[in-house]
Parts: structure tokens; C-alpha cells; sequence
């Protein structure tokens, strides 16, 4: 489903170019569950985003379904994100002045869904995330799992191939995170595949393909046994 | 995106700052305000000028003898000016499509009357001038029409000169004296007040032959020839011309017909208009300058709402929609605003100063409308530029 050939990510600091990605080769297949690990500044995010089209690699290719997305418009890309890929972020991201409902609206909203389908659609997200009674609230009037939830049920309204969740639980307790993280979970058993890149050795290891990252590269890509 | 979301969308963003959506706002509606006062009152007195000028009738051509040119040398060093006679007048019935024909001869003369005398001004006219210029008689009849060069002694009072000299008491039958000669009064126009300083009713009428023998002229000062509704301007004038220059042998008269004059007085009207309500367009230009202000740091305080919605599938064009929304409804209501400040304003002075004319064109209202959304556009697209085209990356890790 994603497949990367040789692709480099480098950025001018200054007159330096420091290189996030080198010479990434990898495929992931569709519904695979995979947890990036490794050290800060090892590429982590920089490689999330370049599979979220959210950035360019600086060369080499990237085959998202078959298709060479690299060389896509702004227009094109953006639709792909719209239509197959979901974010869940560390810090949430909603917008505080949009409630709970319209938060999770607001993909739909923009892919141009009609308005019919998009409210049973996100009547039926607040009911499977247990927030039927928040539909109203703003942000600042949820938990942190609460807020979370809203933002997962946001990166699914679109029914995404695959969700990239980057330190998903790094910003909630230990009980809230474990909470995502059985949602996120429950998703892959649905068959959405999730990348997901966390800290937490523990939450690493759940994940049926583990990669570590260090220094722009991928050192070790294992499997749990079934 | 449907313009429904697009319209629910902006709208939370504006209420979700309330106070500084106002104030942004309230500069729009102050400049249109101005805008919608200035040329409201500007209109008014166009139309006002404009009835003043109309009040004796349109469909009016006036001839006055002697060429007046704007340039180049005066006929009078080739040859001499003709006056212009009572016979061209009578010429002139033989246009096509004039209705009245009358000549116009004025002074000031003392009259008598009842032992009392008066400096006023006298008219010679012809018998069709109160239906050439509307003019009506209160009391009696108007000057009969009969041989226009020897005409019978009569004479109509203005409303003024009656009261002055008559009071109460019933004119008809009295008699007047002008310059030694004895009139009989036949008629009393209707009241007219005072047009652009003029008293008209101080003055009183007689057949033209007797003016000019009054003032001592060899021609009259004026021929006023009208048209009705449906005949043009133009061919009344090219027949005037015609039958002048084959009567005079020369081009020696002046032709204005009212159309033309209220034409080149309603242009320069419009100027004035025009000038005052871009007076008011400063203020405008100043709430503009608000709006690019509030945009362009909304687009620096929502940089991380601008990743979010790039991640979540927007393209730029949305996310320059979505500002540029904001940009234009901002403005819009503060327009709309503004005109009903500026209505209310204009009507509520003209409640309190009756005498001030105040008229709000619904053009004026629209295109004012029209430009505060310009304005809006204008202000809008810098900042929704720049949140189109930021990084989304940059955009999502400022948090
Ligand atoms: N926009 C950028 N400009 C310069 N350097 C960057 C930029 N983004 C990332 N980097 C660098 O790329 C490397 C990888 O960053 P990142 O992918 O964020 O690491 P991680 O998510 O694994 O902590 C780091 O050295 C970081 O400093
Ligand atoms: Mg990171």
C-alpha cells in the first residue's frame, strides 16, 4: 500500500543541509498495524508526514496505492489525505471555537459530503466514541481523553486506508492512553492500518511490525509472531 | 465545500472574537455611513437644483439674439447683430412639434395704482407665456391673444403687487399706470414665491409690444418656443435654427434648450456628488486598513487551525476561501450596517432640518454595498495568501 524507494529528506540549516531521512527504502501493506521507534530527531515525524503527504521527500519515490504521489499538485494531494489517510496528533488539534460534533465534521465538511449523510455520519462516530453527550461542547469544556476521542473519530469520518498517530497517548495519563490506545487498536482490527509512533516501549511492542529508527534511518523493521 | 459550511464556518470564527469583529466591523459601517450621508445629502440637493430649474417646464428652447462663442472672434466685427422681433417669433409657430411660442422683454418700472406706487419688475410677453412656462392665473384671464404688434393695454398683476397695491379689494377693471400709459387690469397670477432669489410675484405682465415700447427696445430680449413629451430637442431646435437663419440671413441668435443646460448642471451636480462621497471613501479606506490589520493576525493566531485543516484534506484554495470569507462577510455586515446608520442619519437630519434636501439613490445604497465587499476582498487576500501557502508542517508544530 505505501511503498518508499530511496527517498531522502534533507533541510538547509543555515548553509548545512541536515538530512531527517536517508535512503528510506520500506513498504507497509494495507491494514498493518506498525510502531516507529527510536530516539528524538531520528526522523520519526519527518517520515509520518512525508507518508501523510503533508511534506515532499527531497528525492526518491513514493507509491501510495500503486500511484506515484510525489510529483501530485497541492490540489491532488490534498485530496488523497481527504480521502485516505487520517491524523491523530500528540496535542489533539481541534479547533476550540467548533464543538465536539462540528470538530469531527469538519473532514466531511470540506471533502464536500452532503450534509445528510454527513449528519448521520458523525451521530454515528459520537455514538461508537461515547460522545453523544459532548456533541455540543467545546474543546475546553472535555477531558483529555475526551478530547482525543474527538480527534480519532475526526481522522475516521472519512473512512482512511490508514491512520498516522504520532505520540497519540503522549500527552494523557497512563489510564487515558491505554483507553486510545484500545480504540486506535479496535480501528486496525477493522482492517484500517495504523502507523503509529511512540516513546512507550510497551505500546511499541503491540504492534504486529515494529521499525526503529536512528539517524534518519530504519535499523531494525521486526515482526511479532502470531 | 458548500457555501452553507463556508458561510457556518466564518461566521463562528467572527463570533468566536466577538469584540475585535466588532470594532473591524464598526469601521466598515462608519466609512459607509459617511459614504451613504454625504452622498445622500450631495443627491438631495441635485434634485433639489434640478426642480428649481424644472419647475417652468422641460421641454423649453430658448433663443437670445447675438452669438455668444466661446472662441474666435465676435460675429458683430463682420456683420451687425439683428435683434431679434416679434416676427420671429411668429415665425417660429411654423416649426414642427413646438407647442408655445413667446417672447420675453424685462425692466424694472414704477407703477401706480390707487394712489400708491411701486418699483417692480415688468414683463412684456407674449399671450402663450403662462402656458409655456406652467404659469397659472388665481384671478381672471391671461393676456389675449390678438395681433401681437398692436396690442390692447392690459395687464396682469403678480401676486405680490396685487396685495401691495389692491389689498384685499377686487382688481379686476382697475387700471395701472407704467411709464404714463394707463393698463387695465384683466388678471392675477397664482403665487409663486421666490426661485433662486427672484421675487415672481413681484412683477407684472404685458403684451410685449408694449414692453419693448416701454423700455425703449428695438427687439426682444428672449423667444421661449416649447415642445410636448414625444417630439426631440433636437429637431425643434434644427427647425428653429432653420427658420431663424433664413430669416436673419446670418447665424446671429443663440439657441439653449433646457434639456441641454440641465444636462451640463446635472454633470457638474454629479461631480459634486461624486466628490463628497470619496471624501467619505477615506473612512472606508481606513476600515479597510482595519480589515487587513484583523486578518493578518488571525492568520498568525489560527496558524496552527490553518495545519490542522490542510491535514485533515483541505486544498490552499479552501483555506484562502475560508479567510477571504471571513475578510468579506466582516465587511459586508459592517456595510450593511453602515447604510442603515447612514439612511437613518440622513433621514433623521432631514427630520430635524426640513429644509435640508436629503435623497439616498438605491443605486447608491447597492454600490455602496458593492464596495465595502470590494474592500473586504481587497483587505482579505493578503493574509488569505499567506495562510494558503504556509507550510502545513510549520503550521501544525506551532501549537
Ligand atoms: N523544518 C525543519 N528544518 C530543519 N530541520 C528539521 C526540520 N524538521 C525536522 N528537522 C530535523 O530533522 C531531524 C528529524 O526530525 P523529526 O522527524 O522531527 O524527529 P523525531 O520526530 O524522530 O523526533 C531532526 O534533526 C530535526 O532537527
Ligand atoms: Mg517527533
Amino acid at each position: 500500500m505505501i511503498e518508499f524507494t530511496g527517498v531522502w529528506r534533507t533541510f538547509k540549516v543555515g548553509d548545512q543541509e541536515v538530512a531527517a531521512l536517508r535512503d528510506i527504502n520500506l513498504e507497509l501493506l494495507a491494514g498493518e498495524y506498525v510502531s516507529i521507534m527510536g530516539p528524538s530527531g531520528s526522523g520519526k515525524s519527518t517520515l509520518l508526514n512525508l507518508i501523510g503527504l503533508l511534506d515532499r521527500p527531497t528525492s526518491g519515490i513514493y507509491r501510495l496505492d500503486g500511484q506515484d504521489v510525489t510529483t501530485l499538485d497541492d490540489a491532488e494531494q490534498a485530496r488523497i489525505r481527504s480521502e485516505k489517510i487520517g491524523f491523530v496528533f500528540q496535542f489533539f488539534h481541534l479547533v476550540p471555537r467548533l464543538s465536539a460534533a462540528m470538530n469531527i465534521e469538519l473532514p466531511l465538511l470540506l471533502a464536500g459530503v452532503a450534509p445528510d449523510e454527513r449528519k448521520q455520519r458523525v451521530t454515528q462516530l459520537l455514538q461508537s466514541y461515547g460522545l453523544s453527550e459532548r456533541a455540543d461542547h467545546r474543546p475546553d469544556q472535555l477531558s483529555g481523553g475526551q478530547r482525543q476521542r474527538v480527534a480519532i473519530a475526526r481522522a475516521t469520518s472519512m473512512h482512511p486506508l490508514v491512520l498516522l498517530a504520532d505520540e497519540p497517548t503522549g500527552n494523557l495519563d497512563q489510564a487515558t492512553g491505554k483507553e486510545v490506545m484500545t480504540l486506535l487498536e479496535q480501528l486496525v482490527s477493522q482492517g484500517v492500518a495504523l502507523i503509529l509512533v511512540t516513546h512507550d516501549p510497551g505500546l511499541g511492542k503491540r504492534a504486529t511490525r515494529q521499525l526503529r529508527m536512528v539517524d534518519g534511518q530504519i535499523v531494525s523493521d521486526t515482526r511479532n509472531e502470531a | 465545500m458548500f457555501f452553507s459550511d463556508l458561510f457556518r464556518l466564518t461566521t463562528s470564527s467572527l463570533l468566536a472574537y466577538r469584540m475585535r469583529s466588532f470594532l473591524t466591523g464598526l469601521g466598515i459601517a462608519i466609512g459607509i455611513a459617511a459614504v451613504i450621508l454625504l452622498t445622500s445629502i450631495g443627491e438631495g440637493l441635485h434634485q433639489f437644483v434640478l426642480t428649481e430649474f424644472n419647475q417652468f417646464g422641460t421641454n423649453i428652447i430658448g433663443i437670445q439674439p447675438g452669438k455668444t462663442q466661446t472662441h474666435g472672434a465676435s460675429v458683430g466685427v463682420f456683420g451687425s447683430v439683428r435683434p431679434l422681433s416679434i416676427e420671429d417669433a411668429e415665425a417660429l409657430r411654423h416649426v414642427p412639434g413646438v407647442e408655445y411660442v413667446t417672447s420675453v422683454v424685462q425692466g424694472n418700472a414704477e407703477i401706480r395704482a390707487n394712489g400708491k406706487s411701486r418699483r417692480v419688475t415688468v414683463y412684456g410677453v407674449g399671450a402663450e407665456f403662462p402656458q409655456a412656462f406652467n404659469l397659472a392665473v388665481q384671478v381672471g384671464n391671461s393676456l389675449p391673444a390678438e395681433d401681437p404688434t398692436h396690442s390692447r393695454p392690459f395687464v396682469v398683476l403678480g401676486a405680490k403687487v396685487r396685495n401691495e397695491l389692491f389689498g384685499t379689494g377686487n382688481p379686476l377693471g382697475g387700471y395701472l399706470h407704467i411709464g404714463g400709459v394707463r393698463y387695465r387690469v384683466i388678471g392675477v397670477m397664482e403665487p409663486k414665491g421666490q426661485v433662486l432669489g427672484f421675487d415672481l410675484d413681484d412683477t407684472v405682465f404685458i403684451p410685449v409690444d408694449r414692453g419693448l415700447e416701454l423700455f425703449n427696445r428695438t427687439g426682444v430680449m428672449e423667444i421661449d418656443v416649447t415642445y410636448p413629451d414625444n417630439v426631440s430637442a433636437d429637431s425643434v431646435e434644427r427647425g428653429v435654427r432653420r427658420i431663424l437663419t433664413a430669416r436673419h440671413g446670418q447665424d446671429d441668435y443663440t439657441v439653449i434648450s433646457q434639456e441641454k443646460a440641465m444636462e451640463v448642471l446635472g454633470s457638474v451636480l454629479n461631480v459634486i456628488t461624486f466628490a463628497v462621497g470619496a471624501l467619505g471613501g477615506i473612512s472606508l479606506l481606513v476600515g479597510g486598513v482595519g480589515i487587513l490589520t484583523i486578518m493578518t493576525m488571525a492568520v498568525s493566531e489560527r496558524t496552527g487551525e490553518i495545519g490542522l485543516l490542510r491535514a485533515l484534506g483541505a486544498k490552499e484554495h479552501q483555506v484562502l476561501t475560508l479567510f477571504l470569507g471571513e475578510a468579506i462577510l466582516l465587511s459586508a455586515a459592517g456595510g450593511l450596517a453602515g447604510l442603515v446608520f447612514g439612511i437613518g442619519i440622513a433621514q433623521g437630519l432631514h427630520i430635524l432640518f426640513p429644509a435640508l434636501p436629503v435623497y439616498t439613490p438605491v443605486f447608491f445604497a447597492v454600490l455602496a454595498e458593492a464596495s465595502a465587499v470590494v474592500i473586504g476582498l481587497i483587505a482579505g487576500v493578503m493574509p488569505a495568501r499567506r495562510a494558503a501557502r504556509l507550510d502545513p508542517i510549520e503550521a501544525l508544530r506551532t501549537e
